[in-house]
């Protein structure tokens, strides 16, 4: 047999999945993740996930656009080819705010998708789990599961199992790496 | 968890206390109108029409709901239908502005109109007689939509009849769109034509959107203050009080955005007719009350709802939403004041006469409020499977 690459349970029920996060992070248990066809209010909090960084990117490039947009309409209105438009001053700021709105939102839309896609590692063609048969076909539709992979330092086969199989899972299935 | 009964008692008292004191805020108005009755009108139009939008505004959003559905409405749609069903009283709010017409309006002087070539050529539009019909149209508009949509409403509480639902849907889509309508004429009739000569298209869209913030604001206030009453409390958890902490915060964007725009195609056309307006409203005291409200309408509560931890409080939404209805004040304020003061000015009828119909006004709120279940019953909503984010606990 291959590298294993952790245990995981399989359930019927968003609770059990929820309930089940929450006792094996108490176990102690870190390097493990838990599978929904929908997001489970509580599920991040309880296995023990530290806030995405995602919203932060997004108001760093938001800010980002808006001041490079408006610098950007100042040096080309001011300094770069100034021109008088019906006397209004140079510096005509309220013509600027639609584009610098603008560039705000692009800016914090397009990097921060490419954040999203980063930070998840994203594309990934392949992942372990989808070495379970029933995983492709559930995961995304009606079965909910928790993975605890091999690499976490109290993974021990035996008990690993044993454990996931003490939170009335429908059934325990072995991944390979 | 509690029921609407076990905070009865204490919406009574509440009824009462702000009955009573606006009552007696509109007596003291009334007796101060004897020696300033310019003043006393201005004061009244303020709260006349921060009213009359928040009432029109939760119509709208009603509508809205109807049309799209969501646990957001399902939490404010009582809170909605209520205020929606105050329009009778705030078309009896509009009986004591009729006889003030010719304190705030220059166009009801036929003096003032025989020297400006500009009024006379308004004056097919901007008379009195046209003016009063216009008034009954629109206040016929308003209160057949909102008593149809809250009646059938009612209906469905007391059947469990799917075709009420249809129905109102059905008829939400052209009721918005009529509903909008009569809002952009009434805004130029009552709020534009304070100064004749000024003209913008998007005035009346600027109010509606001042009205949405309104109508969400006191409905977010109101449906946290019961947050943990009994047919509420179930509905609430993290995800939805983001979501209405999102409405919020989209309809001040909408707000400002549209607010901006006015701004900015007057600024870019600069004709004296129309810059004059923000002139007088961006000089001498009002100047600073302009960046107030830039500051304290758009951005602090922009920055404020951002905010996860925000979101998540009921009570510290609840805080967000009553400011934005203070600054709902201001924004009239600084719209209405300008006409007749150079600067900043503040007379203490502009809080008290205010204040005086709100307190009419939520009493008859509370009263329409607390007639029927806070949240409506049959709803499909209230009965789709648990899906995961409503009641999982880990």
């Amino acid at each position: 047999m291959r590298e294993r690459y952790g245990f995981m349970a399989e359930f019927d029920d968003p609770r059990l999945l929820a309930d089940a996060a929450g006792a094996a992070y108490r176990e102690g248990y870190r390097k493990m993740d838990a599978y929904s066809p929908f997001a489970i209010e509580g599920l991040d909090e309880a296995l023990g996930l530290a806030r995405t960084k995602i919203p932060f990117v997004f108001l760093i490039m938001g800010i980002a656009g808006a001041v490079g947009g408006f610098l950007l309409l100042y040096y080309i209105s001011v300094v770069y080819y100034p021109i008088n438009v019906g006397g209004r001053p140079l510096n005509s700021w309220p013509a600027y705010i639609p584009i610098s709105f603008e560039l705000t939102v692009l800016s914090a839309g397009t990097i921060g998708f490419l954040a999203l896609l980063i930070i998840n590692r994203l594309p990934m063609p392949y992942h372990p789990v989808f070495n379970s048969a029933s995983f492709a076909k559930h995961a995304s539709n009606d079965r909910f599961y928790l993975c605890i992979e091999a690499d976490d330092p109290l993974f021990d086969p035996d008990r690993t199992r044993d454990f996931l199989m003490g939170l009335n899972p429908m059934g325990v299935i072995e991944l390979e790496k | 968890m509690s029921g609407i009964e076990s905070v009865e008692p204490r919406i009574r008292r509440i009824r009462l206390v702000a009955l009573a004191a606006g009552l007696a805020a509109v007596a003291s108005g009334i007796v101060a109108a004897l020696f300033q009755p310019s003043q006393f009108f201005r004061s009244y139009l303020i709260g006349y029409t921060l009213l009359l939008g928040t009432a029109l505004g939760s119509a709208g959003l009603l509508m809205l709901h109807h049309l799209t559905s969501g646990y957001w409405g399902l939490i404010t749609r009582r809170i909605f239908e209520s205020a929606a069903r105050t329009l009778p009283l705030i078309a009896v709010f509009t009986i004591p502005l009729l006889f003030g017409l010719s304190h705030l309006y220059a166009w009801t002087n036929p003096q003032t109109v025989a020297a400006d070539p500009l009024l006379q050529v308004k004056q097919f539009y901007l008379n009195t007689p046209f003016f009063l019909v216009r008034q009954l149209v629109y206040f016929l508009i308003w209160i057949l939509v909102a008593l149809s949509l809250t009646k059938w409403s009612a209906r469905q509480d007391a059947s469990d009849d799917p075709f009420v639902l249809e129905r109102l849907r059905f008829f939400s889509g052209p009721g918005l769109l009529l509903y909008c309508l009569a809002i952009t004429f009434a805004a130029v009739d009552w709020v534009m034509s304070l100064e004749p000569h000024y003209f913008s298209t998007t005035f009346g869209f600027r109010l509606i959107t001042g009205h949405a913030v309104s109508a969400a604001a006191f409905a977010i206030a109101v449906a946290m203050l019961l947050s943990s009453i009994d047919p509420i409390a179930p509905l609430i958890n993290r995800k939805r009080l983001r979501d209405l902490g999102n409405i919020l915060l989209t309809l001040i964007m909408l707000w400002a955005y549209i607010a901006f725009t006015e701004y900015l195609i007057v600024w870019a056309g600069n004709i004296p007719e129309e810059t004059s307006w923000f002139i007088r409203r961006f000089h001498a005291g009002w100047g600073a009350f302009a960046w107030f409200l830039i500051i304290f309408h758009f951005f602090v509560p922009f920055f404020f709802l951002l905010q996860r931890s925000v979101k998540h409080r009921p009570l510290m939404l609840a805080g967000v939403a009553l400011w934005l209805l203070l600054m709902r004040w201001s924004e009239l304020l600084w719209i209405v004041g300008p006409v007749h003061h150079q600067g900043f000015f503040v007379h203490w009828l502009d809080i008290v006469v205010p204040a005086g119909l709100a307190g009419i006004w939520l009493a008859v709120f509370l009263h329409q409020l607390t007639r029927r279940p806070l949240v409506p019953v049959y709803d499909p909503l209230l009965r789709e499977p648990v899906d995961g984010e409503s009641r999982v606990t880990a």
